[in-house]
């Protein structure tokens, strides 16, 4: 079985696109863990932010799933085609990756 | 000299205190050295505050606050001293369990909630204390809220300067003397030059090297690689304790596989076998030390005994629907939308790389070998011995925390501001790997051979890997722009190459079984080797004496 993601890429400055990956669908997977295998398996250039991998705890995994701001760690994968997108309402760093620390914690302020 | 606020782009940073890693031991030192009147800079890879393990503890803090039954921080420290099976560090032990006490009541003062019951706070009996004496913040928001409350504080307080997406590639020195740190600021790939008059290492333990682990993304152990190639010591780094009843299946998430932990000590939980046999003669309830519960568990399984999924079961299926309710609030919704019952099954568990005992050497003022160069929180080593007693992993980053940032404070007081001059590395060459799925390898190699249960044959061939790795692992350059994902695990991959090879060798060198370090060709604890190792790394690379 298998789920596709369809994932957005790109940076500043560059063409963006999208990219489709099939990835091992097990029943109670999540959108991260799909993330993760793509970097493992096919690209490790893809550029996510997680930091506590399954616990809900670090908030830093936020991105838009088919459209709705969700938890890619506790989001989970479906056997059907999910569009996965930066925040669009945040500066974007690189692929899924956005700046969503508070403005005094950043280091260009 | 650079001052905190620069023009843009600016390539230098300058501070009296840098303060890598957000956890609560970077925290605390943060705000500790701050209240001393010195100018901070607090830097994390990831975000403030919610990377490490601190957010993710779900757990309860040991502390003899004396408020369920009286108690006393020699006891605490009786109990310390013997879950580390005759290795822990007495100077630092004590003062972990003397001034805890204070700082735990500092952080109820701030505001942080713990549990309270018939107007007293709330002290649960965990495995390995005399008494009743680990305090919580109900349910299981004991790291959440310790780090949240940490993060609001250092908000109030004026003198510190939060910078994260800012990961620390190297320490700088002149004469051997720390004088700050060479960093890459991740969010846009640009190096950055740290000048300060001292530095604390706060980054946590090493789990992730663990295919099972309870960690998050950054505690690869690269405090341990940073503190290492600035000629500091590492001590026992062999120890890494599994936590025995990690969660394993069904599939769980958005909870930390540790979950279990603060429920056992409510209810008992019954942990059985696969022929639903009670094996640790705890009849329920909750008391085997993690070192012998994790030999246990992993016993049951190699002896064809174990859940399907290659653990044990957990059951709380003889407590009641309310009583379930009262103990876990809100997580039975959770746990419900995770397809899981208590009261109609078992779930599995199985051990989990957890915490590490090992870490850098320094005194009671948190020094390290290097001249301005502090250590504070699990990146310390040897204040837990050979296993650790639950609840000690909080009191420790803050207790040691707070003394850093204390006697790195009293340090920059005197001490001239240093220069430190940016490094240009090229941009790193192409390699023939995907740094990702080496990671993923070598987590597995490690839990295969340097996991809870070791040989001599299977740490030589673990060590073969990791020596063949480093040559992939060296001249990394520089990330080539922002969020340069593959350049961060090639970093991280250097790192974690290092620290496994520490401890794998420290794990063949000891040829006793102890604590969290299980031999099986050397089962029995030798008293002659009751004593530490050191490791350091020179010309010839890293060195073991004991």
């Amino acid at each position: 079985m298998k789920a596709r993601l369809k994932v957005w890429r790109g940076a500043p400055g560059e063409t963006d696109r999208y990219e489709r990956y099939d990835v091992p669908y097990e029943q109670g997977q999540t959108v991260l863990d799909g993330l993760r295998w793509i970097r493992v398996h096919h690209d490790p250039k893809l550029a996510i932010r997680f930091s506590c991998i399954n616990a809900n705890a670090c908030k830093e995994c936020m991105i838009r799933v088919d459209g709705k701001t969700v938890y890619a760690c506790t989001t989970r994968l479906a056997e059907r085609e999910m569009t996965l997108e930066p925040l669009p309402n945040k500066e974007l760093v690189r692929d899924l990756v956005t700046e969503i620390a508070p403005p005094d914690e950043r280091l260009s302020e | 000299m650079s001052k905190i606020d620069g023009p843009k782009p600016m390539n230098h940073l300058g501070c009296d205190v840098l303060v890598i890693g957000s956890g609560a031991a970077g925290m605390y030192a943060a705000l500790a050295a701050a209240r001393a009147g010195s100018r901070v800079l607090l830097v994390d890879r990831s975000l403030i505050g919610r990377g490490g393990a601190t957010v993710m503890a779900q757990m309860t803090v040991a502390v003899a606050l004396g408020e369920e039954v009286p108690d006393h921080w020699q006891h605490h420290l009786a109990d310390t001293l013997n879950a580390g099976r005759g290795l822990c560090d007495e100077a630092l032990a004590q003062f972990l369990c003397e001034q805890g006490p204070a700082c735990i009541r500092e952080l109820d003062a701030w505001g942080v909630g713990w549990a309270r019951r018939n107007g007293h706070i709330s002290q649960v009996q965990a495995p390995g204390h005399d008494r009743p004496r680990c305090v919580y913040v109900d349910f299981v928001n004991t790291g959440p809220a310790v780090s949240k409350t940490l993060r609001a504080q250092l908000q109030r307080t004026s003198g510190v300067r939060r910078t994260g997406d800012l990961l620390i590639t190297e320490l700088a020195r002149r004469d051997g003397v720390c004088i700050g740190a060479h960093a890459v600021h991740v969010a846009s790939g640009r190096q950055i030059a740290i000048a300060a008059k001292a530095t604390i290492i706060a980054t946590g333990g090493l789990t992730r090297l663990y295919a099972r682990n309870s960690a998050s993304l950054n505690m690869g152990g690269d405090g341990y690689a940073l503190a290492l190639a600035a000629g500091a010591e590492l001590l026992d780094m062999e120890f890494v304790q599994f936590f025995p009843i990690g969660h394993l299946a069904p599939r769980l998430v958005g909870m930390d596989p540790i979950m279990w932990d603060p429920f056992r000590y409510k209810l008992g939980g019954r942990l059985l076998n696969a022929e639903r046999r009670e094996f640790l003669g705890e009849e329920g309830r909750y008391a085997t030390a993690r070192d012998h519960a994790t030999c246990a568990i992993l016993k049951e399984v190699a002896d064809g005994r174990g859940s399907p999924h290659g653990g044990v079961w957990l059951s709380f299926e003889h407590c009641s629907e309310a009583e379930l309710r009262a103990a876990f609030g809100p997580i039975i919704d959770r746990l419900a939308a995770n397809g899981i019952d208590l009261t109609r099954a078992p779930i599995e568990v199985a051990p989990i790389a957890h915490y590490h005992m090992g870490g850098i050497r320094v005194d009671a003022d948190m020094r390290t070998a290097v001249p301005h160069l502090f250590a504070a929180g699990e990146a310390v080593g040897a204040a837990n011995g050979a296993n650790r007693l639950s609840g000690n992993a909080i009191t420790e980053a803050l207790v040691f925390g707070r003394r850093a940032g204390e006697r790195a404070a009293a340090l920059a007081a005197v001490t001239a501001m240093p220069g430190v001059q940016a490094t240009a590395q090229t941009v790193g060459t192409k390699r023939d790997m995907n740094p990702a799925a080496e990671i993923v390898r070598l987590q597995a190699l490690m839990n295969q051979q340097v996991g809870p249960l070791r040989t001599q044959s299977g740490l030589e061939r673990a060590l073969e890997h990791i020596m063949r790795l480093e040559a992939q692992c060296t001249d990394i350059g520089r990330p080539r722009g922002a969020f340069d994902a593959e350049w961060l695990d090639l970093h991280d991959l250097a790192s974690m190459r290092l620290v496994a090879e520490c401890i794998t060798r420290a794990a063949l060198a000891r040829t006793e079984s102890r604590g969290a370090h299980q031999r099986a060709d050397f089962p029995q604890t030798s008293v002659s080797w009751q004593r530490h190792q050191r490791m350091r790394r020179g010309e010839q690379g890293l060195s073991v004496e004991s």
